[in-house]
């Protein structure tokens, strides 16, 4: 909370991730929380009704809905794993739709969080996708085979081997995870904090810094806030998509011998 | 005139919580609200969206399908019409030419026709002539016998009817009539 009656600038930071419980000490319902049960009522409920009476000829809201779930399943699904992709196309509509919305509430009025901004979502989905594609991998190509494909990729020289195995080996089963928790998370992280850089500076320059350059310099960085609202709703995009994206390649070089 | 700066002061946020330690009560939420999500949208969404993709596509391709259908059979249809017309064509030629030549045919008879029928007409008013002048010539041939003998009775006064020289005579002029009649139509023939 910015302190209001003293004339300090306090500037925002982790803290500002940190949310009491709504209602009342001791319960677990706090803001993120709510934004996350909105935002899955949200994505059910868009393509629940995107669904509903579905006809040939589509209506606006059907056709958003197939323009989403078409997207990832043609251009994500079939264009990284291949015919094989459909199976994992409901999973990798229903994350693109969740991440993205969850990302989107960042500039949603009233809620103004992004939710994948707390570490805990991000990493919940990236242990799902880990999970799934060292699981198709398994499933595919055997235990031994899929670590030795992993490891000992067929076209490499056998003095590379040494150095390869371990890093392959870290890279699949640590930095996989690990990054797309830590990119999806801290873009948001990011993000917000700047919006509530440029929001909260931007006012108390213009409310608290006395002149025509608190004036000045507090209307820019309001309207800077408003330029960079508009770059976050890309970046909330592009962020989902690529996390979506990564998890489809992991999954289609899981089920392919060749790396 | 100089802007007064008034100092900003900048208190660091306080540190919350690191932005790296999950929280529990969001992992188990997040965990929960995506299954929830995925199950349901994988049972009563997708389905529906593969369905009336196929079903579209089934659509597009049968859509084609039927006017390719369509415009092969118009095709065929109008091969058969030029076909047609061809024949129509070719037929009312060989029609005109079947007229033509039978035209051509019936003028021929009709002229043959008339030409025998003018033979025959004059050949036979020919004849006709020929048998009425023979006819006229021998009663005039009598007939002058017997006023010539008659006259000459007549100027010689006395009967030469019965008279067997008066016969001869007559025979006689008679012959020299006849001669003098061949030579005239001889001379007229020619």
């Amino acid at each position: 909370m910015i302190v209001a009656e003293s004339s300090e600038f306090h500037s925002p930071g982790p803290g500002d991730f940190d949310f009491p419980p709504l209602f009342g000490e001791g319960t677990f319902f706090t803001k993120p929380i709510l934004i996350i049960v909105l935002g899955t009522i949200a994505v059910g409920a868009f393509f629940y009704f995107a669904a509903r009476r579905s006809t040939l000829v589509p209506g606006r809201l059907q056709f958003s809905g197939e323009a989403v779930y078409g997207f990832i399943r043609d251009g994500v699904a079939r264009d990284t794993i291949g015919r094989e992709g459909i199976k994992y196309v409901p999973y990798l509509v229903t994350l693109f739709g969740f991440i993205a919305v969850l990302n989107i509430s960042g500039i949603i009025p009233v809620l103004q969080l992004p939710a994948t901004s707390k570490i805990a979502i991000p990493l919940v989905l990236a242990i799902i996708s880990w999970v799934i594609y060292n699981y198709v991998g398994i499933k595919r190509q055997g235990f031994g085979g899929y670590f030795k494909n992993m490891m000992f990729p067929p076209g490499v020289p056998k003095a590379i081997y040494p150095l390869l195995a371990p890093l392959e080996f870290f890279s699949t089963f640590l930095v996989r995870p690990v990054t797309l928790t830590l990119r999806l998370t801290f873009n948001m992280f990011a993000g917000h904090l700047v919006l509530l850089l440029t929001i909260l500076g931007g006012e108390y320059l213009l409310f608290e810094y006395q002149g025509v350059a608190g004036i000045a310099a507090g209307s820019l960085s309001i309207l800077f806030s408003i330029v960079l609202t508009f770059f976050e709703a890309f970046v909330q995009l592009l962020q989902a998509y690529v996390f979506v994206l990564l998890s489809a390649i992991y999954i289609g070089g899981a089920l392919t011998h060749e790396h | 005139m100089a802007i007064s700066m008034a100092p900003i002061s900048v208190i660091a946020a306080e540190d919350g919580p690191s932005p790296l330690m999950p929280h529990t009560s969001e992992l188990i939420v997040g965990l929960v609200a995506f299954a929830l999500l995925f199950f349901f949208l994988r049972a009563k969404v997708f389905p529906i969206f593969e369905r009336t993709y196929a079903e579209r596509a089934a659509s597009i391709e049968g859509g084609a399908k039927r006017a390719e259908e369509a415009q092969a059979e118009a095709q065929a249809l109008l091969e058969q019409y030029r076909a047609q017309l061809a024949d129509a064509r070719s037929e009312a030629a060989r029609i005109r030419e079947d007229a033509k030549q039978q035209g051509a045919t019936i003028i021929a008879q009709a002229r043959d026709e008339a030409e025998a029928e003018a033979k025959r007409v004059a050949t036979r008013a020919e004849a006709q002539l020929q048998a009425e002048r023979e006819q006229v010539l021998r009663e005039l041939r009598g007939e002058v016998g017997t006023l010539a003998t008659t006259l000459a009775g007549k100027v010689v006064g006395e009967s030469l009817d019965d008279d067997e020289r008066s016969r001869r005579v007559v025979e006689r002029f008679l012959a020299d009539l006849e001669s003098a009649d061949a030579a005239t139509l001889a001379g007229k023939d020619s």
